[in-house]
């Protein structure tokens, strides 16, 4: 049986861990090349450690192992050249591009808003909205050149539906990523290319799965472990699961990528356990 | 490979034809089982030709010829004491329940000052307690198989106003209300409610003499032709396409039947090429 997105290339920003890595896997496993970037480094503000050249080389040898092509480059999503150079010379090798997933995010500590400070607030700005535009920006030539239309995947957060106390610099960067969602699914839809966004709840990956994250869920512990994060995490879902699985969000990706959803644009599709019903 | 809903068992409403046999041959496809219930009649005030008993033995035999079960019974969406012992019935016959498609609607249309008590309580009827009906008597049996998923069918107009179809207006936006609700009460038994939300579709219900009028006013009866008021549907539309297939929806409600969305509950999933950012 023919992979869904068979023939496709796919361009993952974010791709050495987490999200990432999962959705270049998945696709893969139903038959895309991918394109994959990451910054792999420490990000400012992050209270976590970013990815490495490590993780993104694990990336490779996982699509490697199911016989698909990759073509993986370390690069910023803050920085448009060097975004677009590396996608550029993705397509140079594999040939075209159907498929985008603009996934690099990072998280941050918790703060009130009038307690943020500056740097901060931009450089949340800067990776989880400038650098999903970027992502756009620098496929949206290919997307057209090619002439088959394409599926852009913006991935934003339930925090991009509705607010969350303390990180009003990652809320509005995930709302923002919906109204750039509306309008290049407006731009683009004469093309066919069709842009829609992604909304999950608590992932189980390295982003929430860290000190700082336990602490902003269990301010009553000095030091709050993954079983104590575990039931506060579960209170933000109406289904009884404390948080959904990388995999999870690559099928709901998937999907968006396939022809199967060739006249679906414009959406915002939560998979997020009912976090923003609750 | 294995379907992606084998082993599964959907209920589905008003399956003789348009949507709901394609969303059962499309489930029969991917390995499901089908419990079918249709009309099989008309409504005095809707003003096209319903589906026949006819139609619905050819969604059996369509079902059968892919090598799959199915269980079709003539039942009214209107009186839950039918679509209750149908789908008993179903279930009995064929040992559980997974899946409910909540698809059975009808179109008329009037402005609400002039639309009379029985187009109006029709559509609320049908459009509306029809899926509650239909949801209402799968619970028990959702619950009996440790979960499931159930889609609504909705519709753009159950997410933005459209005039001349204030009633079906009204019946699609309560179906949300109902989804989000019905989302909310049984998240805790990990039973998944979501609604699909199509633009138009290319079935009997918008490919009649009478919605061309509702369209094509202005014109001669003799060139309000599939081709002209084809151009005026796809104004509706971002995407340079008049209307969807049948299957694109199916591809949606297969989607959210599968395990692939796991953990998407309380979601309005537009099909509707870009219909609701326009």
């Amino acid at each position: 049986m023919a992979g869904r997105v068979a023939g496709k290339v796919a361009f993952i920003t974010g791709a050495a861990r987490g999200q990432g890595r999962s959705h270049a896997v998945r696709l893969a496993q139903e038959g895309a090349d991918i394109i994959a970037v990451d910054v792999c480094e420490d990000m400012p503000g992050m209270p976590y450690a970013g990815a490495t050249q490590e993780d993104l080389a694990e990336t490779v040898k996982e699509v490697e192992a199911l016989d698909r092509r990759i073509v993986a480059a370390k690069a910023d999503v803050r920085d448009y050249g060097a975004l677009k150079a590396a996608l550029d010379d993705g397509i140079a090798q594999l040939g075209r591009l159907d498929i985008v997933s603009a996934n690099a995010g990072i998280g941050s500590s918790p703060h009130a808003a009038q307690d943020l400070a500056e740097q901060t607030w931009q450089d949340m700005l800067d990776i989880n909205l400038t650098g999903v535009w970027h992502t756009a920006k620098a496929a949206t030539a290919h997307l057209i050149e090619g002439g088959r239309g394409g599926s852009i995947v913006l991935t934003s957060s339930a925090a991009g539906l509705q607010a969350y106390a303390n990180i009003a610099h990652y809320v509005s960067a995930k709302h923002g990523v919906v109204g750039l969602m509306r309008t290049l699914a407006l731009e683009l839809a004469p093309h066919s290319i069709r842009v829609n966004s992604i909304h999950p709840t608590q992932v189980d990956t390295p982003m929430i799965q860290n000190e700082a994250t336990y602490r902003l869920f269990r301010p009553d512990l000095d030091h709050p472990t993954r079983a104590d994060f575990e039931p506060a995490s579960q209170a933000m879902n109406v289904l009884p699961i404390p948080w959904v699985d990388p995999v999870d969000i690559s099928n709901a990706v998937l999907f968006l990528a396939s022809d199967e959803a060739r006249y679906i644009t414009g959406v915002a599709l939560p998979v997020d356990a009912g976090a923003v019903i609750k | 490979m294995a379907g992606r809903v084998a082993g599964k068992v959907a209920f589905i409403t008003g399956a003789a034809r348009g949507q709901g046999r394609s969303h059962a041959i499309r489930l029969a496809q991917e390995g499901a089982d089908i419990i079918a219930v249709d009309l099989a009649g008309q409504i005095g005030s809707v003003p096209y030709a319903m589906s026949t008993p006819g139609d619905l033995a050819e969604t059996v035999k369509e079902v059968e010829a892919l090598d799959r079960r199915i269980v079709a019974t003539q039942a009214d969406v209107r009186d839950y004491a039918a679509v209750k012992a149908a789908l008993d019935d179903g279930v009995a016959q064929l040992g559980h329940l997974d899946i409910v498609s909540a698809n059975a609607g009808i179109f008329s249309f009037g402005s609400l000052e002039e639309l009379d008590e029985t187009h109006w309580q029709d559509m609320i009827d049908v459009n509306l307690t029809g899926v509650w009906h239909a949801a209402k008597a799968a619970i028990p049996h959702l619950r009996a198989a440790g979960g499931g998923s159930m889609i609504l069918t909705s519709s753009t107009a159950g997410l933005m106003a459209i005039p001349n179809v204030g009633h079906y207006t009204a019946a699609k936006h309560g179906v949300v209300g109902l989804m989000r609700t019905l989302a909310l009460e049984l998240a805790p038994d990990m039973i998944r409610v979501n609604s699909v939300h199509p633009t138009s579709v290319d079935t009997d219900m918008i490919q009649n003499s009478a919605t061309y009028e509702l369209f094509g006013a202005d014109l001669p009866v003799d060139q309000r032709t599939r081709e002209v008021l084809g151009s005026r549907f796809q104004e509706l539309n971002a995407l340079p396409i008049p209307w969807v297939e049948p299957v694109d929806i199916s591809n949606a409600v297969l989607w959210l039947a599968s395990d692939e969305s796991r953990y998407v509950t309380g979601v309005t999933l537009p099909i509707d090429a870009g219909s609701l950012i326009k």
